[in-house]
């Protein structure tokens, strides 16, 4: 009797303790539910393993960052170790563009007005490195980072809201936000991802949180389990905040998720980054090297036996995803990634390929069809019937470019407190002093992607909002 | 793919340099109705919804098909019905069409004439939006009018309420409505009364449309039972008299995703609202009919289901969308009931919030940016 009744207090114990023990963990982190958006199941997706493709080339391409003009340092011929610097900006010098690989700069293209498309290095499989030195991380100061990072070529990992260029050095960021998470279709796991890599990711929280006096924004999905293992195993510097996330795309967004954290005022700065900068970030302080290595998703309904690859920025990745016929590849997601097909260089700040079907065929009364198998977000064909499934989406326009009729359909799938429509016809009219009224600030192009995807009438809106941020950029320096 | 080959083939005759290059907006306009055209997207995202405008316009039309129907069969009856003659069914379906074919011809002729012109003048594509225009203009006019005055309305209702404006996308008020308006009062012997409503109406016959009973001083006994007006057959514009009709349409824009619930609900909100208070005064026979025959009489269901939801007319934002509704619905039966001239509310209603929904918007937007700015301030408090 007695003996069961201490099993009793004892059960009760531990199941108390384990109460609390939750309780707390709500309090430590809390969720953001995003509820307006639209998932886009494409088929296609990447199977949990990773296998090593041998890098033969990498490519750098100065139309991968915003507003950069690229000045050169190599010319074709020369020697490159991983490190070394191939070009600057012309408009801020300091901001260093170097080889991920070991190698030689095979070719240097131009395009219009000789201005450089890319920058090609061949592997010479050395696998050698400039040293940048080791740094004692939890001691090194604010400007010996800055300083590291713009030597190795590191800071370009670093971009700004709004305008989404190369952060700049010399400002003070309101924050730091990193969103460990893609919620565009077809998106590699971070959490698979990272998992074996918790010291460089660890280093690399402990380095961001010293470049801001604010806050370092930690955005995770909230069903990622593997994430909050990682998360749990880091030591979290003070200003270290993580927030669970949940709902639909573009909740992976960092625009979406600093706009739920705290929105972007006229003059404010925020940087941001993704999970594997972070990654990279921290090697070069543990290790004194520039680790150019991602781990990249192939996916897409015409991609060969989809699964995890470890390859370098830029690498050449035509034996990945060339082979098929009639197929677009696309480094990036298909909602704003970049069309590679014939020129198969993996982008800078990508850690995905796509490879859709090219859909450029004529369809007999397409508009009319019942279309069972075609992708939409309205309830206008038989396909509506089936949302949750998975399909094969191409390229075609599906119709042609008429005037912004259709009202109400953007609110749906653009979560901020912004009026899309308007704030699309400011940047159509060119008119600045609407666009910051109405919200510019707090957006990028890739925020608009959904609204591009379902715009019945096939307004090329990111192009829009990006040549409006582009004007209010240009206009404001 | 016979019919691909030979598109292909007489394709670049219509481009630039070629033999009818004059035509290409033509042309263009029949092959993209053929074939949804073979372009891919090169800019932005990779992929892009299934749907496109035509499919967005063509819906319309399929949803306005059971009032089309409806309002032929309607023609034959009331014209049988005020000469007591017996008909049958095919008979008075064939009246019917024997009356609507031409109105449709007219305004369809007119109407796509003058876009095609003014497209090809453009150097753009033809836009879909005249085949929902023009399939509405017949359906709100009495089955009597003129053919050469609707060719006149719908030209004028194009070119002064559409073109000028920059064509489809652009115009302040909705076009059909206007072509109505402008008959309204430029001919207003020919489109009020009791003697337009039924094609070659026999003199003895009233004719008299419920609202017209009500102008004139009528009771509410004297009006056709909810009944009557629920199924349709009752003197009135082609496509209005039926509600069944109107509901299985709008049922369909509704599903569909097509019409904005916002402005439906809010509209018959105001209705009723203006209508409980008007009966709640019953200071005359015209307050005292009950609210919910307002919602059955006249275009209110019609107007409210196509024409108040024309997402280019109505206001844009959700917010706006709300007050507009309300306000169309409520001015719609304030007019009827308070004014002595215009026996039906609806068409001003509309028009005149169509005018207003760029100020209604305005100010839903003013109060976002004035939240923005407020931010900002506070920001820069903070930071001092």
């Amino acid at each position: 009797m007695l003996l069961v009744s201490k099993f009793a207090v004892c059960f009760r114990a531990t199941y108390m303790i384990e109460y609390q023990l939750n309780f707390k963990k709500k309090i430590m982190s809390t969720v953001i539910k995003i509820k307006k958006g639209l998932d886009i199941h494409l088929a296609g997706e990447a199977k949990k393993e990773t296998e090593v493709f041998e890098v033969r080339r990498c490519a750098i391409k100065p139309s991968d960052f915003i507003g950069v003009i690229p000045k050169l340092h190599v010319a074709e011929g020369d020697a490159v170790q991983a490190g070394s610097v191939l070009f600057h900006d012309k408009s801020r010098e300091n901001i260093l563009f170097t080889s991920p690989i070991s190698g030689t700069v095979k070719a240097v293209v131009r395009g219009e007005k000789r201005a450089v498309m890319q920058v090609i290095v061949e592997a010479d499989g050395r696998d050698e490195a400039i040293d940048f030195g080791k740094a004692d991380i939890s001691t090194i100061k604010r400007d010996e980072v800055i300083d590291k990072m713009l030597h190795s070529g590191v800071w370009t990992m670093l971009r700004q809201r709004p305008y989404s260029i190369i952060a700049n050095p010399n400002d003070k960021p309101k924050c730091i936000v990193v969103s460990m998470f893609s919620s565009a279709p077809l998106a590699p796991s971070t959490g698979y991802i990272i998992e074996n890599q918790v010291e460089a990711f660890n280093a690399g929280v402990e380095i961001l949180s010293k470049l801001t006096d604010g806050k370092l924004y930690l955005n995770l999905k909230a069903s990622c389990k593997r994430c909050h293992d990682v998360i749990a195993k880091i030591t979290k510097p003070e200003n270290v905040v993580v927030t669970d996330f949940e709902g639909p795309h573009p909740v992976g967004n960092v625009g979406t998720q600093i706009n739920a954290l705290s929105p972007i005022n006229k003059g404010e700065v925020v940087w941001y980054c993704g999970p594997q900068e972070v990654i990279t970030i921290g090697k070069l302080f543990l290790t004194g090297r520039y680790d150019s290595s991602r781990i990249i998703a192939l996916t897409g309904s015409e991609a060969n036996d989809p699964h995890y690859y470890k390859v370098n920025i830029g690498a050449d990745i035509e034996a990945l995803a060339a082979g098929g016929v009639n197929f677009r590849a696309i480094s990036g997601d298909v909602l704003t990634g970049k069309d590679i097909t014939g020129n198969y260089f993996l982008g800078f700040y990508d850690t995905q390929i796509t490879v859709i079907p090219e859909g450029n065929e004529y369809r007999l009364f397409g508009w009319l069809a019942p279309n069972f198998k075609r992708f939409t977000s309205t309830n206008t064909m038989i396909s509506s019937l089936f949302k949750k499934k998975t399909f094969v989406i191409d390229t075609n326009r599906n119709g042609d470019v008429r005037p912004l009729i259709m009202t109400g359909k953007f609110e749906k799938v653009f979560p901020f407190d912004i009026y899309p429509m308007q704030l699309l016809k400011a940047c159509i009219i060119k008119d600045i002093e609407q666009m910051e009224e109405l919200g510019i600030y707090e957006v990028d192009a890739e925020d608009f992607a959904l609204c591009e995807v379902i715009d019945p009438s096939k307004t090329a809106i990111q192009q829009i909002i990006r040549d409006g941020l582009e004007l209010v950029r240009k206009e404001m320096n | 793919m016979g019919l691909r080959n030979y598109i292909d083939k007489i394709k670049p005759d219509f481009e630039e340099g070629g033999r009818y290059a004059k035509f290409h907006s033509t042309f263009e306009a029949f092959e993209t109705f053929l074939y949804t055209p073979n372009k891919v997207v090169n800019t932005g995202a990779h992929i892009r919804d299934a749907v496109d405008m035509k499919r967005n316009m063509f819906y319309v039309v399929i949803a306005l098909i059971p009032c089309f129907l409806f309002g032929t069969w309607n023609i034959g009856y009331q014209h049988f019905l005020s000469w007591g003659q017996d008909a049958t069914f095919w008979q008075i379906v064939g009246y019917g069409l024997l009356r609507i074919i031409p109105l449709y011809l007219v305004s369809y002729i007119v109407g796509l004439v003058i876009e095609f012109v003014f497209a090809e003048i453009r150097h753009e594509e033809v836009n879909e939006g005249y085949f929902v225009t023009g399939f509405l203009i017949p359906l709100i006019m009495p089955a009597d009018v003129p053919l050469w005055m609707l060719a006149v309305a719908v030209a004028f209702a194009v070119i002064i309420g559409k073109e000028v404006f920059g064509g489809s996308g652009m115009n302040v008020v909705n076009p059909a409505l206007l072509a109505r308006a402008f008959l309204f009062f430029s001919y207003p012997s020919k489109m009020t009364g009791d003697n337009v409503w039924i094609a070659e109406k026999a003199d003895a016959f009233s004719g008299a449309t419920p609202l017209g009973t009500i102008l004139n001083g009528g009771t509410t006994e004297q009006l056709p039972s909810i009944m009557e007006m629920f199924v349709g057959t009752i003197p009135g514009s082609v496509g209005e008299t039926s509600k069944i009709a109107i509901l299985i349409g709008a049922l369909f824009l509704i599903i569909t995703g097509i019409s904005d619930l916002r402005i439906i609900v809010s509209s018959f909100a105001g209705a009723i609202v203006i209508g409980l208070i008007f009966n709640g005064i019953g200071a005359n026979a015209a307050m005292e009919v009950p609210f919910y025959y307002h919602l059955f009489m006249g275009g209110f269901m019609f107007g409210t289901f196509f024409m108040a939801t024309d997402p280019v007319t109505a206001a844009q934002t959700n917010t706006g969308k709300w007050i507009y509704g309300f306000l169309i619905g409520a001015i719609a039966i304030l007019i009827r009931v308070a004014n002595p001239g215009y026996p039906e509310g609806m068409m001003l209603a509309i028009l005149l919030l169509n005018v207003f929904a760029p100020l209604i918007d305005w100010c839903v937007v003013a109060a976002n940016v004035r939240k923005r700015k407020n931010r900002w301030a506070a920001a820069e408090r903070s930071a001092k």
